[in-house]
């Protein structure tokens, strides 16, 4: 069946991709964007890291002008959240009740911040931060108040941290688990990361949550914690993750599992309806394990590989995830997927803020972490790609020179594969 | 503000005035020109706002850095000694009139 008129539900990277690639794939039926969000789309990445301390400026966070969408043909519906999707009739419902047909439907509907569950957390002065809406009135705020109590030591809640502290505020955060962003990195990152934050003068409280928002005047004014003490701060940011936005798909009968479960071709169950992005559970290439990843990279690279299939060319998902974030002067850059590693070696010195850390399971590489060390990153990209061997030696060895290794493993690969041609043309 | 022209593999060419301070890959995107793909966003952490920068204009932004040089073994088109990531080069009062030529493809 031909597809002519494509909808993308989710104006945020993924959506924006998709829509982007059809294009320069040279699909040239109609593409309808549609968003909660009013206006453009924008990039989340610099929110919580250079918008917060040094930038804040708005029109430099759009993905593309308004006139470029009109210059490709994408029709942007962005500030109407859609109600319902009738996978019979192939059609989506806005919230003005505007009706869209589809050929073919892209869920993008990305994720929402995972609400702090206590007493005070609807208390203004509480923050969080995922829109470029959550971003100004933090900087705003940041830019009246002394002090700040940070709630989650992931991702976000560090760079928040960093940045307040390059702008002078005092700065405690609270962390239930016992190191900082355990759900990503290696405890020898944590423990880095936790010492630099420490350094830089924040108040690391680990293993302690948080009971209560107190309250003084109508706002917050600082959270009680679950070891009894009271951490009093002009503001409160909450960073506890994000839950991803399911409901359309669940309301239209789709299959979720910590997300909208998509095959290795990013297609749900109903042939005409894909899911990408941060809202997608896909299966790890060569398993049947799901992962739902929360990166700029993911929704990006699901984008393209979905266009490139709608425009003919089928190609299964099968990218390297890689991340980072950036705080003080530590860049972190990250390949792979490493939850389940076993053995992590160290390629430098953590002491010098320049290394890696390679994370094994057993003698299988899932992963490598990077700290200002981009050629490593760079090299763990290609390593994990092109399914290098690399021992735990090799790993730990800083004279093993992974960027000729590598070069040398492409060539080997390359002239394998003359090899068979000849045997076969033979 | 300086001026920045962005050629197109085709020689079609954009001037736009880009504020000094401000990357020349924000340029194109601002201006919505396809070719600087940047999605990054500017971090240096893809490969896809590759530019080629000759001279005069090369010598009058800093030298490449490590991150930089590592992105640029990784761009799509192939990369020469004028290559440069336009996320990394930040439009002064020196450079007006500066010209990039963009590559063939960038993802």
């Amino acid at each position: 069946m031909s597809v002519d008129r494509i909808v993308i539900i989710g104006s945020g990277q993924a959506g924006f991709e998709a829509a982007v690639s059809l294009r320069s794939h040279g699909f040239a039926g109609s593409i309808t964007l549609v968003g909660d969000e009013p206006g453009v789309p924008y990039q989340r990445p610099p929110l919580s890291k250079a918008y917060l301390h040094c930038d804040p400026d708005r029109d430099s966070l759009a993905l593309r002008p308004a006139q470029y969408f009109e210059d490709h043909r994408i029709t942007l519906a962005c500030g109407k959240p859609v109600v319902r999707v009738d996978r019979d009739a192939q059609l989506v419902e806005l919230i003005d009740a505007t009706v869209i047909e589809y050929d073919h439907l892209i869920l993008a509907t990305g994720a929402r911040n995972r609400l702090l569950p206590v007493p005070g957390a609807d208390l203004p002065g509480v923050h969080y931060l995922r829109t470029a809406g959550e971003a100004e009135s933090l900087t705003s705020s940041m830019a009246s108040c002394s002090s700040l109590v940070v709630i989650g030591a992931g991702f976000i809640g560090l760079e928040v941290a960093a940045a307040a502290r390059k702008k002078g505020l005092d700065v405690t955060v609270v962390e239930a688990m016992d190191r900082p962003m355990a759900r990503a990195l290696s405890p020898v990152m944590s423990d880095y990361f936790s010492a630099a934050h420490t350094e830089h003068g924040v108040h690391m409280r680990l293993s302690t949550g948080a009971k209560t928002v107190v309250e003084a005047d109508g706002r917050a004014a600082g959270v009680t914690t679950t070891s009894g003490d009271v951490i009093p701060a002009d503001a409160v940011v909450v960073g506890i993750g994000v839950v991803p936005n399911i409901e359309l798909a669940v309301l239209a009968g789709l299959p979720v599992n910590n997300g909208i479960v998509v095959d290795e071709y990013l297609r749900t169950p109903d042939e005409n309806i894909s899911a990408i992005g941060d809202c997608a559970a896909y299966p790890i290439p060569g398993t049947a394990r799901l992962v739902r990843l929360e990166s700029v990279q993911n929704a990006v690279d699901q984008a393209r590989c979905l266009a490139a299939q709608l425009t003919g060319t089928s190609i299964n998902y099968r990218s390297v995830p890689w991340f980072w974030s950036e705080q003080y002067e530590s860049k972190l850059q990250m390949a792979g997927l490493t939850a389940g590693a076993d053995t992590h070696v160290v390629r430098g010195s953590v002491d010098s803020g320049a290394f890696s850390i390679f994370c094994f399971l057993g003698t299988r590489l899932l992963g490598v972490e990077s700290v200002n060390k981009p050629r490593d990153h760079m090299t763990a990209r290609k390593i994990l790609s092109s399914g290098m061997p690399l021992t735990l030696e090799q790993a730990a060895d800083t004279d093993f020179d992974l960027k000729l290794a590598i070069a040398r493993h492409k060539d080997e690969v390359a002239s394998a594969e003359v090899g068979e041609r000849q045997v076969v043309a033979s | 503000m300086p001026t920045v022209t962005y050629v197109h593999p085709d020689g079609t060419k954009h001037e736009v005035e880009v504020a000094t301070g401000k990357r020349v890959m924000h340029g194109a995107i601002g201006a919505g020109i396809d070719g600087i793909v940047a999605e990054c966003g500017g971090q240096a952490m893809c490969a896809t706002c590759h530019v080629y920068v000759e001279s005069p204009w090369a010598d009058k932004f800093p030298s490449i850095s490590e991150e930089e040089d590592e992105m640029l073994d990784d761009t799509v088109s192939p990369r020469t000694d004028a290559s440069r990531l336009s996320c990394q080069l930040v439009v002064g009062d020196d450079v007006d009139g500066l010209i990039v030529r963009l590559p063939e493809e960038q993802v």
